[in-house]
């Protein structure tokens, strides 16, 4: 190294910093921050978009739903499984309140009035659609879902009670708008 | 000679896949003149500017719908619902504008300094390939908003097609892919506009590697003679590329954030429809010149093959110019030609916009419809413009190259670069040009 502190390029000795070590970090630096800013909008950009989360809530008339019956709307997309469940449902749901569970969870909390489910009808192993909606359909074991890819098998709170699912079948964020119709999301 | 990494896993990778001997012998190692002015900054700006197409083209690509139902709806979506999409639809639109400012400057470099000239001859070639794939998908991308402009350009410009004998008609219908521009034709500009930066990246690799063979060429214009004529590249020409961007995309940003309407047409607004074709069909500003040598030849055919020639002529332009100078620096009469042709395509861009019976008065300075005035039509100044474009490269530059007396050249890029030469005849007196200062 030289003797001197500073030759005309900048170049000290010791521990110091230069002036050109801080011209380097700072142009570094700015360039890094203005890299980032510039690849931020391409990235926002594949997240949806206004439109597609304007149509991000729905209403639903639940009172045509007779009892024992179920209905699939369509939410973000996704099936929403709307089931009026009968009273030995609701039963048998709360009897198994304290079964041995993956992801226990108490009837009460799934569902806001207990005669009607509202349940994100997707499989919380691979995404699959749950069968059990129509009366034709099989329910598995436990009388709520049965999923065909990878055989999970829900309960009449949508409960995982056997199979690969690690969750219960999800509940949207919902609420009752009037007596009969439901506003989900 | 293979670097000697420092960094133990850049050693391993480099010694089974050799990419970072590669770059630093194309970075590093890669010898360039040490006297390259900022002119020499437009080609890299360049090779920038189709990274930014193709990086705002393939997430605009995410949201677009080439289907002529949706199309101008999806764009207009972009513009308000999709996250940034207003910012990325401008860096797009004006990205090309501005990739044609670079590339046009580029080439007026090239064309200066002789650029074109042995051994560059191929590099020029290759050059003048990537413009037209430029032209090509600049085209075809103008059409996918679906809006009037797009529409008619894109009929208009398939017609063109129609002017050739015998086959016109059929190959126009191939084009469309039915009996007017509609979907079938929208979908397959839409792919070939994907596809096309792709295949202008591969030429734009060929015109690298047709460069490193020589290397750059110089504002003095002769050969290096020596490791005491260049710098390595890496990092003296990066930093200075660097600096160069940096100014650049002030000079961008201003148009996206600004202005970025103003160099479009505001008629392509309006969604299109095949029924009423707006009063006046223009391009957009980079094929102005273009579209005043069609219009400036009355017959049809002719028409369309003096515009394509005008770029095709292009190809020939390094036997055109026989000089063995290369650098305009040193060549007095022919600075004023070049600078007459630079003169000349803002002619014929004026001529491009404006309305052909229109007339120019140049005491006014203005463009009106009035016919009573006193000046000259648009029409007839465009045929003047057109015939000085190519008097330029079939007359002027052959003639040149046997009349014109030439000033001295230095012997050495070092001489002038670091003041030891005074004027040119001291340096051509030099009795050791190559020796080291």
């Amino acid at each position: 190294m030289a003797d001197h502190a500073q030759t005309p390029h900048g170049q000290a000795t010791g521990e110091q910093g230069t002036r050109r070590d801080f011209l380097f970090l700072t142009a570094a630096s700015v360039t890094a921050f203005g890299a980032a800013s510039a690849v931020w909008p391409f990235v926002s950009s594949m997240n949806p978009s206004k439109d597609v989360l304007a149509l991000s809530s729905i209403e639903v008339d639940v009172g045509q739903v007779a009892e024992g019956q179920a209905i699939t709307v369509k939410w973000r997309g996704k099936p929403v499984f709307i089931r009026h469940r009968t009273a030995a449902e609701i039963a048998e749901a709360v009897k198994d309140d304290g079964a041995d569970m993956k992801d226990p969870q108490k009837d009460e909390v799934r569902a806001q009035k207990p005669e009607f489910l509202v349940l994100v009808g997707v499989c919380t192993h691979l995404g699959c659609i749950p069968l059990g909606q129509k009366d034709a359909e099989p329910k598995g074991q436990f009388g709520g879902w049965y999923c065909p890819c990878h055989g999970s098998m829900y309960d009449t709170s949508g409960r995982i009670r056997k199979g690969p699912a690690p969750l219960n079948l999800e509940v949207p964020a919902y609420q009752y708008v009037s007596d009969t119709v439901v506003k989900i999301g | 000679m293979a670097a000697n990494f420092k960094n133990p896993v850049v050693r391993w990778i480099d010694h089974r896949l050799p990419v970072f001997t590669f770059l630093h012998h194309e970075a590093n190692e890669y010898p360039t003149p040490k006297n390259l002015s900022y002119w020499w900054n437009f080609g890299s700006l360049a090779g920038f500017m189709l990274m930014v197409m193709m990086a705002s083209g393939i997430f605009l690509a995410m949201q677009y719908t080439p289907h002529v139902d949706y199309a101008f709806n999806s764009v207009e979506r972009m513009m308000r619902d999709v996250n940034y999409g207003w910012l990325l639809r401008y860096i797009h639109m004006n990205g090309a504008s501005m990739f044609f400012v670079v590339v046009y400057v580029h080439m007026f470099r090239g064309l200066y300094f002789g650029s074109y000239k042995a051994p560059r001859e191929l590099l020029w070639q290759i050059g003048v390939v990537i413009l037209l794939l430029m032209m090509a998908t600049a085209f075809m991308g103008y059409v996918l908003p679906w809006g009037q402009m797009s529409f008619w350009g894109a009929t208009v410009i398939t017609n063109l097609f129609s002017a050739l004998p015998v086959v016109g008609e059929h190959i126009v219908t191939l084009l469309w892919g039915g009996f007017s521009v509609d979907n079938p034709t929208l979908n397959r500009f839409f792919s070939l506009h994907y596809l096309l930066p792709f295949v202008l990246l591969g030429v734009v690799v060929l015109h690298v590697v047709a460069l490193h063979r020589f290397g750059s060429n110089n504002p003095i214009g002769i050969d290096t003679k020596g490791p005491q004529d260049t710098i390595p590249f890496h990092p003296y020409y990066t930093v200075k590329d660097m600096f160069g961007l940096g100014v650049f995309m002030i000079f961008y940003a201003y148009w996206v954030f600004y202005a970025p309407v103003t160099l479009g047409d505001p008629v392509n607004f309006v969604p299109a429809n095949p029924l009423s074709t707006p009063e006046h069909i223009v391009p957009e500003w980079y094929f102005l010149p273009f579209y005043a040598i069609l219009r400036s030849i009355p017959d049809k055919l002719l028409g369309v093959i003096a515009m394509f020639a005008s770029i095709l002529v292009l190809f020939v332009l390094p036997w055109l110019d026989r000089s063995p100078v290369r650098s305009g620096r040193y060549r007095p009469a022919f600075k004023w030609f070049f600078w007459m042709l630079v003169f000349d395509c803002v002619i014929l861009t004026i001529c491009g916009k404006s309305p052909p019976d229109w007339i120019w008065s140049p005491f006014a300075f203005s463009i009106s419809p009035d016919v009573g005035q006193v000046g000259i039509s648009i029409i007839a100044m465009g045929q003047l413009a057109t015939t000085y474009y190519f008097g330029y490269f079939l007359v002027v530059l052959p003639l040149l190259s046997i009349f014109e007396r030439a000033l001295p050249v230095p012997l050495s890029i070092s001489r002038p670069v670091l003041g030891a030469g005074g004027s040119h005849a001291a340096i051509a007196q030099s009795p050791k040009p190559m020796e080291k200062l």
